[in-house]
C-alpha cells in the first residue's frame, strides 16, 4: 500500500498518523509541504531513519526544488522521485491512500 | 492501468490542483489511462473560464482543458460544490435563474455518482487536497 503526506510535520500530524497506521512493507511518498520530513538534520530526522526500517520511503524531487532544497540534503535511505515514479508507485501498490 | 483524479482543492490555494495536474499529465504520458478527474469542495474553482492569471504565473484552468483536449479527458464538477461556490454552466443558469454562465470549456457539472463510478471503474483512486 502507498501512502502519500502532504503536510510539513513541522506544521501538522498527519506523518506521525501516517507512521503509526501504515503497515511494515508499506510505502511512504512524501509531497509538497511533507518533502520536508525528507531533509537532515532535523528534528524527525530520527524517526525517519527508524521508519526507513521496515517501510520504503519516498520523496517527491520537483518538491525539494520548488522549496528551494537540494536532493543532496535528503536523508540517507529515503529514494528521491520524479512524477513519473509517482505514478510508478501509484502502479505496483494496490492501494493508496492520501493523508491530507 | 485506469487511474480515477479526485480533487478538493481550488486553484492558487495551495499546491494540490498543481499536483494533481502534474501526476495526471505523467500518467497520461506513461501511457495509463485516467478514466475521469472529478472536482469536489473547493476543487470547483478549477473550473472557471473567467480565471486570469498574471501572464508570468501558469494557468491552472487552461491548463486542464489544454490536457483535456490532448488526451480527451473527461473533467467533471461537483454540483453541489459548484452551486455553492457560483460554478454555473448554461443548464444551472436556466434552472437557478442565474444571468451568467463562467464553467470553462472540456468541463461539465454533474453529481457525486460521477465520483463513485470512477472509483469502481478504475483500479485507483488518486485524491488531492488539503
Amino acid at each position: 500500500m502507498l501512502h502519500t503526506v502532504n503536510k510539513s510535520p513541522f506544521e501538522k500530524n498527519s506523518l506521525d498518523t501516517c507512521m503509526r497506521l501504515a503497515k511494515a512493507g508499506s510505502a511512504i511518498l512524501l509531497i509538497e509541504d511533507g518533502v520536508y520530513a525528507a531533509i537532515k538534520g532535523t528534528e524527525v530526522e530520527a524517526k525517519m531513519k527508524a521508519a526507513a526500517g521496515d517501510k520504503k520511503l519516498y520523496v517527491l524531487g520537483p518538491d525539494i526544488k520548488a522549496r528551494g532544497l537540494d536532493e543532496g540534503q535528503v536523508i540517507d535511505g529515503i529514494t528521491v522521485v520524479d512524477y513519473g515514479g509517482f505514478v510508478d508507485l501509484a502502479a505496483e501498490n494496490d492501494k493508496v491512500q492520501a493523508w491530507l | 492501468m485506469k487511474f480515477a483524479i479526485q480533487v478538493n482543492e481550488g486553484p492558487y490555494q495551495h499546491q494540490a490542483s498543481d499536483t494533481a495536474y502534474q501526476f495526471t499529465k505523467a500518467a497520461l504520458e506513461k501511457g495509463h489511462e485516467v478514466f475521469r478527474v472529478f472536482f469536489y469542495h473547493d476543487g470547483v474553482n478549477n473550473g472557471t473560464r473567467l480565471t486570469t492569471p498574471p501572464q508570468d504565473d501558469r494557468h491552472i484552468t487552461n491548463r486542464w482543458i489544454d490536457l483535456a483536449e490532448k488526451y480527451k479527458l473527461d473533467l467533471v464538477v461537483c454540483v453541489a460544490a459548484a452551486q455553492r461556490r457560483g460554478i454555473v454552466d448554461d443548464d444551472e443558469m436556466k434552472r437557478q435563474g442565474k444571468d451568467a454562465t463562467n464553467i470553462a470549456p472540456q468541463f461539465r457539472i454533474s453529481g457525486l455518482g460521477q465520483l463513485i463510478e470512477a472509483g469502481i471503474q478504475s483500479d485507483r483512486l488518486m485524491v488531492f487536497g488539503d
